[in-house]
């Protein structure tokens, strides 16, 4: 009898695995983020050193991707236009974001509530919609500038061609400027004037102050907004694509494309290229998390805000606001007007009375009885909200874990759950239709495998959005629920997540946004059948349908309009706390 | 009622490093009584309080409640905070901004394994909200409410399960001064009104002398003594216990001889008879605690023995009393005196100190 005793006794001391359906819920979501944030990565890798799988032969190691990619001389002229593409970007899109912030922030110009409106508009007219409207006004033989000029100086010379590295250029930093002018106006704010203010009182004069105090104090904002646009930019696909491509100028994400889509397809070589370009943004977004959390020791965020000195521009407050007006007026009322004017064409044609004379409502018809315009609705509806709910709820569940526990490992979820962030949109879309064509589960072809590219895109979103919220509630609130009597998915569900709903139906509805103008990961994953709008828009252009395109962007903008006021109205409601 | 032994609990800091919060800490708290455990911040007294709680998970110990062991190292057994029924006021209050007054009370009810009709859930959170006076206001927002009045709220979600103990974290804390002094009346007054086992936890000693039947003071994790409020007050068993609790003058001495309960010391201020808590050899040496009420001041050299000259130094009005600074020898001690007594800085003045209320503390 005693012998059993002491027998049991070791094993009574080992920690008794209780079950607990909590575990359930979190081993999920766990699951699925490592799942989504590692594997295609991982699939991504082997493919670029492997041979394609054909039914005849197994997949066999080699080296000739990269060699492929790397031996000929085609490569460096792609690297170096990517560089090139980028940089010119970033530099540009800084130039006119610093402009706007300056001018918004410490200056007094007129009509400063407008440049707020600024940080909407991209998220209102989708990278496709922009791109094609600059091609209707910038083209060499369709652009309505050229035509204008043209007749205005009656020559046939060519003013402006979007058809070359400057116009991709113009074109990608001008999609990007409102990102540098909300990146840089945070910069501006996050600086107290006061350290100025005392380096005057200290008998400096202006150029030592601005050397001494304000340039070493923004320099890690600065290169940190140059190194997050430089990131977009060499991710971004849909100018290089449309307007790269037609003149043979090659980027990695358009080289990535075509080497899918050339006839056999070189799924290698296109990992080879996704691998490359896929360390230059890590690397990037590397170095940019490290200045940004070197800038935060020198930010001087009090949290109360300061009202800092603005600088009297007397009458060049005039020439401030034609600056700005013009660039509104090249952001937002060129674009949509040239897409407004063309959709009540029967062909796309230049304005003039005779034009105006023939406008019709046809093209809006058309596209209305289109064959696959209403299941591309559906689909991308269908898309956008599972995608937004399910990126809505695992990841707040993901960032319970990360903020609320002490689990060993949470800052490594963290990281997973992060990953996403470096992969542009087309690589993303190889990883995964890699993935996919190699496990085959069913979801390749099918409208499954745009879900989960959605999902994996937009995980980090999620992840960002709930934190915010998450770091507010305080841990309290949750243990008197345990005291309660409530278990831990009871606490979750009447606790947590009530008090998450700021963050959740932001997040919510921003996923929703940006995943119904999603573009770069489709392209590669979409099938007959399975189109979604952004893939709608992008064949009617392949078919040469403009105005049928632009009848369905002015309908797409308005709707998209129609939800970021939602949001806006929203996050008002519900209020983020900034406090 | 409520009984912990040899608690202690350790957990990981920022850096990894591990922290020992509170090293066996043993006490017992009987039925109905409140039980307080005072100390300053970091001393391990909220983590006990939260090892109670279930909230945290200690490295070994016992606690049992009402008889039934709710955690055991030795039996491995640990009960997971929500199938604990305790009763917890948490320092922030922590009620949940999203539901009115009446569904914060009545979670505890509606949750786990209880499954209580709708109509006899009303009756007792109507029943609780009315002994906290909260009755009035059970449809409103829960954001709505004052401090006080959500420090009611929190009190009345705890009290709503009729737990058998009720774990009361810094409650009042957050309180203005005014409005702390009232709710420590009401506290009290329903702590023995409904006789609810408690522990509660405060660093602020007046609370702790006002609501205790009893009090354990921690210190880096240990109690340094348990006792009643009158106790810990008058007989301080260390240096920081007398500290730590009202203010003091700390007299170095060495004992010269003992005798019926009172030692005779040679100290920096002359000799002095004063009563000792621990038994002392002669020669060793002691710090003297004297608290700034228990020595009199008089321009008349008083009757009886115990009695120091000094010189006024500063004077310091506070309205209901004056504190003197007086040097003595080498020494300055503190006295509280009657706003009556008008020597002006720099005259002499007698101390007379009652050799009841000076108390030999071993040398640590």
């Amino acid at each position: 009898m005693s012998t059993v005793t002491t027998a049991r006794a070791p094993a009574a001391r080992l920690p008794r695995l209780a079950f607990d359906p909590k575990w359930l819920i979190i081993g999920a979501c766990v699951l699925v983020t490592v799942y989504l944030g590692i594997v295609p990565l991982g699939f991504l890798l082997w493919q670029s050193f492997f041979t394609p799988q054909s039914a005849a032969k197994a997949a066999e190691f080699t080296f000739g991707n990269y060699r492929q990619a790397y031996a000929s001389a085609e490569t460096w002229v792609l690297f170096w236009n990517s560089v090139k593409f980028a940089t010119g970007t970033a530099i540009l899109a800084f130039i006119i974001g610093t402009l706007l912030a300056w001018m918004n922030e410490r200056t007094n110009t007129p009509f400063k509530a407008l440049f707020f409106a600024l940080s909407l508009i991209p998220l209102v007219i989708p990278g496709i919609l922009f791109t094609v409207s600059w091609i209707l006004l910038g083209s060499p033989k369709i652009g309505l500038i050229n035509l204008a000029l043209q007749k205005l100086f009656s020559t046939d010379a060519v003013f402006v061609n979007v058809y070359s590295m400057w116009g991709m250029i113009w074109v990608d930093a001008l999609h990007y400027s409102p990102m540098a002018f909300l990146l840089m106006t945070a910069a501006f704010r996050a600086m107290d004037p006061a350290l100025e203010e005392s380096a005057v009182m200290s008998g400096a004069s202006v150029g030592q102050v601005v050397y001494r105090v304000t340039l070493p104090l923004v320099w890690p904002a600065i290169f940190a907004t140059l190194l997050i646009l430089f990131v977009r930019a060499i991710e971004s696909f849909e100018v290089p694509a449309l307007l790269g491509l037609p003149v043979g100028i090659q980027v990695f994400t358009s080289a990535i494309y075509q080497a899918v889509h050339r006839y056999p397809s070189q799924v290698g070589l296109a990992a080879a290229y996704a691998v490359t370009l896929l360390l230059i943004t890590t690397l990037g977004v590397y170095f940019q998390s490290r200045l940004s959390s070197r800038g935060n020791k020198y930010a001087t965020m009090t949290g109360k805000g300061f009202r800092p000195r603005q600088i009297d521009l007397g009458g060049w407050r005039y020439v401030a606001v034609a600056v700005f007006l013009l660039y509104f007026f090249f952001i937002v009322v060129l674009p949509f007007a040239v897409l407004l004017w063309s959709s009540f064409q029967r062909f796309y044609s230049v304005p003039s009375l005779e034009a105006i004379q023939r406008m019709t409502l046809d093209p809006y018809r058309t596209i209305l009885s289109y064959p696959s315009l209403w299941r591309s609705v559906w689909n991308s509806l269908a898309l956008a909200l599972g995608c937004a709910t399910i990126i809505m709820l695992v990841t707040s569940v993901i960032c319970w874990i990360v903020v609320k526990t002490r689990l060993p490992g949470r800052w490594l979820l963290d990281n997973i759950a992060s990953l996403p962030m470096v992969f542009p949109g087309i690589v993303l879309g190889l990883s995964i239709m890699i993935l996919y064509l190699y496990v085959p589960i069913g979801v390749y072809g099918t409208i499954w495998i745009l879900l989960i590219a959605y999902v994996t895109r937009f995980l980090p979103y999620g992840l960002r959005y709930n934190t915010t919220s998450m770091l507010q509630i305080h841990k309290e609130l949750e243990e008197s629920a345990a005291m309660s009597g409530a278990s831990w998915a009871t606490t979750f569900r009447r606790i947590i997540l009530p008090l998450l709903k700021p963050g959740l139906v932001a997040g919510w509805i921003y996923i929703m946004i940006v995943s119904i103008r999603e573009l770069s990961s489709s392209i590669l994953l979409y099938s007959p059948g399975n189109e979604v709008l952004s893939i709608l828009i992008w064949e009617l252009w392949e078919n040469g349908q403009y105005v049928e395109l632009s009848a369905l962007g002015v309908m797409f903008i308005i709707a998209l309009f129609v939800l970021v006021m939602l949001a806006q109205w929203v996050g008002s409601k519900f209020g983020i706390k900034e406090s | 009622m409520l009984s912990v032994s040899g608690l202690c609990t350790e957990y990981v800091g920022e850096h990894g490093q591990t922290i020992r919060a509170a090293h066996e800490v043993s006490f017992e708290v009987p039925q109905g009584k409140l039980f307080t455990l005072l100390g300053p911040s970091g001393c391990g007294k909220t983590t006990t309080l939260r090892s109670i709680a279930g909230l945290e998970r200690p490295r070994s110990g016992e606690i049992t409640v009402g008889g039934a062991t709710i955690y055991s190292s030795m039996k491995n057994i640990f009960i997971p905070p929500n199938r604990r029924g305790l009763g917890m006021v948490f320092q922030s209050y922590a009620i949940w901004p999203h539901m009115t007054v009446f569904e914060n009370a009545a979670f505890p009810l509606q949750v786990g394994k209880k499954s209580l009709p709708r109509q006899r859930i009303r009756e007792r959170v109507l029943r609780v909200l009315k002994v906290v006076s909260l009755d009035e206001m059970a449809e409103r927002e829960a954001t709505k409410l004052s401090g006080g009045q959500q420090q009611r709220l929190a009190l009345a979600r705890a009290l709503v399960m009729e737990p058998p103990l009720l774990l009361l974290d810094e409650p009042l804390s957050n309180l203005d001064a005014k409005l702390r002094e009232r709710m420590r009346f009401e506290l009290k007054r329903l702590q023995r009104e409904l006789g609810i086992t408690t522990v509660y936890v405060t660093h602020d000693q007046s609370e702790a002398l006002a609501l205790s039947h009893s009090i354990a003071v921690m210190n880096a994790g240990r109690i340094e003594q348990l006792g009643s409020p009158r106790e810990i007050y008058e007989r301080p068993h260390n240096q920081f216990v007398a500290d730590f609790i009202g203010t003091t003058n700390f007299i170095q001495g060495t004992v010269r001889a003992a005798g019926n309960g009172f030692y005779r010391i040679e100290s920096e201020v002359g000799e002095l008879k004063v009563s000792g808590v621990d038994p002392l050899q002669a020669g060793a040496r002691v710090t003297i605690s004297v608290r700034p009420e228990d020595i009199r001041l008089s321009e008349a050299r008083p009757e009886g023995g115990n009695v120091l000259q000094g010189t006024v130094q500063t004077k310091v009005f506070l309205g209901e009393s004056v504190d003197f600074e007086v040097k003595v020898a080498s020494r300055t001690l503190l006295s509280r005196a009657h706003p009556s007594l008008g020597t002006r800085v720099g005259h002499p003045i007698h101390l007379s100190l009652d050799p009841e209320k000076c108390v030999a503390l071993k040398e640590e």
